[in-house]
């Protein structure tokens, strides 16, 4: 089957030590995590992880009922990048002297739409949200004037359905709790 | 509810007495001395087995879960005593049974200092747990066990694991209790689907050569009548995987023999033969599949189960019935019409004949030569009426147990299926004997298996516990001289044993013994050993170079199945 990337989001309670349960069944099943970003979701108290990953369709089916399988995942779903509205954010740090002397770097900025966040007397520190080719892209347009730094974040994602399955799901939950 | 104000130690104890656990097994030490302090004061709301070692007393745990139903409870010291327990957790997740270990751990404050006797138990215990928390504050105490008990116990049962520190042990606490009944991220038994019911009902209406492969599942359902009825209804012969076994007496009608590596041949063969195959609570184990390319492919499957991740993990089905068999067999059973496969059933028998000729009769009845596995196990078996609880370790002994032993009664058979860990024998049959004390526990061993947790002959003195424990001792680690024979060009690497006279270290043990090397004295050894209702050590002196058959070997598929020479 082919491989491709997906997109895997977790949702689960606040417990400490979710992130391990969650990264050992990729790991056990030979899977390389691309990348992954963990954060508070729009609910209290509930977390939200977002993986990437490359498998084929019949894996990521296991992988997501695994990580389901965990007593304190609330839900866990996979996407293909049509499903969702996604974005990564990538830091470019840059000498000084780098900056100063090549007014290229100007039009650069201006052609990928990049901000700067800082400018000193040592470096300057540029900002770009895309998806990985652009970051990707722009860093390779500036590796001649020596980037020092470059970071890029893990992906977030927003799914375009209409439907807002966690809610509807903790509500379903909910409405099994006997003791409502 | 009145409050009570209690150190965390007393409040574990009033947390399982809320849980009715009635039985313990464990083990003492620096990091968990306080809960046993609070025990002491509880002594008389428990039976509490000290074992002779921590895997010991999870094994026994794990005999006592299988066999009553209950969950068993552990309680165990940090560090070492937490590690000693990783195998016994292995075992009960990959063969679904219900634990509670607890175990010490570290102050607070010392975590994650390399303090004396720490270990990490939470990220070692969490692959191989359904749940592990640590407990680090006395209030979180009545919580996390209430959770620990529903989670171990509800759905798809496995091992929990809480580790509490030493001042959560002695912090002050007040005392209430509530019964975990909901944990909203966690839904036990999924929602029955009416569409995949009547989807499964209608498939094997029209099915002409349906079977039925029994697992574990059935019997942690309490659902063994609701499958008879499934079967009788619509007319389906029935294989059991290892676990399974016992979940429908050894003579009911349409069952058909035990599935597998070592399984029989008809239930085996005609997994290729099949248009439905209806596997329910079982999980399609690399044992019992052989290769899964050319497994089953003629037919449509079926596969009830609990556990939604077990759907499609290893083969692909055509109708999924998710619940608990107790509901949905039923709820499938009554959309079945009544059918007949009478032609089909009976293409069991030509199986059925081949192995009885070419194996069992040799095995169970020979006439001549050394004594074999099976007829120890048989005599046993006919010597109990087949109503005993049959207990293996793992190896030749397992499996000739297995397929020899006869039962009318269901959960009788505890044995290591998924994890397959020797030594897992003796501490189970301690376990067994006290969760079924009105049973009688037949305990067959090899001579490698039984030394791996020989120290629990010593939990069997203390405790009086009735065990009757049959060793079959061919002086090999037998299964492995199996492979080597076969696979190997006879290099015997590594598996041939000395050993100690086995009944003189029962008798050391004060535990009866006797050592029989003689065909003729066979009957009259197991006649002894079953006279009353102690423990007794019965050593029998087995061919060196027994081999079990059929088999089907590893990586080869069901119907390449090897019945020997
Ligand atoms: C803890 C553990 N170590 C190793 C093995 C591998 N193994 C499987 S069967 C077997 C031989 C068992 O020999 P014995 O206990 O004498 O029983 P027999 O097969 O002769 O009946 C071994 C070593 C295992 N299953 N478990």
């Amino acid at each position: 089957m082919e491989k491709i990337l997906y997109t895997i989001t977790v949702y689960t309670e606040n417990f400490v030590g979710l992130l391990n349960q969650i990264t050992i069944i990729f790991t056990r099943r030979q899977i390389n995590i691309e990348s992954l970003t963990v954060s508070k979701s729009s609910i209290p108290g509930i977390h939200k992880f977002t993986i990437t990953a490359e498998t084929d369709l019949e894996m990521v089916k296991k992988v997501v009922k695994q990580i389901e399988k965990r007593i304190d995942v609330l839900k866990a779903f996979y996407h293909t990048d049509d499903d969702v509205i996604y974005q990564e954010v990538a830091l470019y740090k840059i000498g000084a002297e780098a900056l100063l002397d090549n007014p290229e770097i100007e039009s650069i900025v201006r052609k990928y739409n990049a901000r700067i966040l800082e400018v000193n007397r040592s470096y300057g520190v540029l900002e770009l949200s895309g998806h990985t080719e652009e970051t990707q892209e722009l860093f390779e347009r500036l590796k001649e004037f020596h980037v020092l730094q470059f970071v890029r974040s893990g992906r977030i994602a927003i799914t375009k359905s209409t439907v807002e399955r966690l809610s509807d799901f903790l509500a379903e939950m909910e409405a099994r709790n006997p003791d409502r | 509810m009145e409050k009570k104000i209690m150190k965390g130690a007393e409040g574990l104890m009033c947390s399982l007495i809320e849980e009715n656990v009635n039985t313990i097994f464990g083990y003492p030490g620096g990091q968990i001395i306080t809960v046993f302090d609070a025990l002491y004061s509880y002594r008389d709301s428990f039976q509490y087995i000290l074992t002779r070692h921590e895997q010991g007393a999870i094994h026994a745990a794990q005999g006592y879960a299988r066999v009553s139903g209950d969950t068993g409870v552990v309680i165990v010291t940090s560090g070492p005593g937490a590690t000693n327990v990783i195998t016994g957790l292995a075992d009960a997740m990959l063969d679904s049974t219900p634990l509670v270990v607890i175990t010490g751990q570290v102050g607070a404050s010392l975590l994650g200092s390399d303090a004396f006797q720490e270990t990490d138990v939470i990220g070692v215990t969490q692959p191989i747990t359904k749940w592990s928390y640590q407990i680090r504050k006395a209030s979180e105490i009545p919580w996390a066990v209430a959770r620990a008990f529903y989670i171990a116990r509800e759905g798809r049962p496995g091992p929990v694991v809480l580790d509490i520190t030493k001042d959560a042990q002695s912090e002050m606490m007040e005392f209430t209790y509530k019964k975990c009944i909901f944990i909203r991220s966690y839904q036990p038994y999924p929602e029955l689907q009416p569409e995949n019911i009547a989807q499964a009902a209608e498939m094997i209406n029209n099915a002409k050569r349906p079977m039925a492969l029994v697992g574990q599942g059935v019997l942690l359902g309490h659902a063994e009548d609701e499958l008879k009825a499934f079967l009788k209804k619509a007319d389906i012969p029935a294989g059991s995987t290892l676990l399974g076994l016992s979940a429908l007496s050894s003579d009911f009608s349409l069952y058909k023999g035990l599935l597998g590596m070592h399984g029989n041949l008809g239930p085996n063969k005609k997994t290729a033969e099949c248009d439905v195959l209806i596997a329910i609570g079982m999980r399609f184990d690399d044992r019992v599949t052989g290769d899964l390319k050319k497994y089953a492919k003629q037919a449509k499957v079926i596969h009830f189960d609990i556990d939604t991740s077990e759907i499609d993990k290893n083969v692909k089905t055509s109708v999924a019935v998710l619940g608990n068999a107790k509901e949905t067999l039923p709820a499938v059973t009554e959309l079945l019409q009544p059918a007949q496969h009478t032609a089909w059933i009976q293409s069991f028998e030509v199986c059925e004949k081949e192995e009885m000729e070419r194996v069992i009769i040799p095995e169970i009845m020979p006439t001549a030569g050394p004594i074999t596995m099976g007829e120890v196990v048989n005599r046993v078996s006919e010597a109990t009426n087949h109503e005993a609880i049959l207990v293996t370790d793992v190896g030749q002994n397992q499996m000739i147990a297995a397929r020899y032993f006869k039962f009318s009664r269901s959960r009788s058979m505890i044995t290591s299926g998924g994890l397959g860990t020797m030594g897992f024998g003796l501490p189970a049959a301690i376990g067994a004997a006290l969760g079924a004390p009105e049973r009688r526990v037949c305990f067959f061993t090899g001579d490698g298996g039984i030394q791996m947790t020989l120290q629990e002959l010593g939990t069997i003195m203390q405790y009086k516990i009735p065990v009757k424990i049959i060793i079959l001792n061919n002086s090999f680690l037998g299964m492995v001289r199996q492979w080597q024979e076969l696979f190997y060009r006879e290099r015997y690497s590594s598996t041939p044993m000395n050993n100690p006279d086995f009944p003189k270290i029962a008798e050391a043990y004060g535990i009866e013994g006797r050592k029989v090397t003689k065909r003729e004295e066979l009957d009259d050894a197991i006649e002894e050993m079953l006279k009353d209702n102690k423990a007794y050590l019965l050593e029998v002196e087995v061919e060196e170079n027994g081999m079990v058959y059929p088999m089907i070997p590893a990586g080869t598929s069901v119907d390449q199945i090897i019945l020997g020479d």
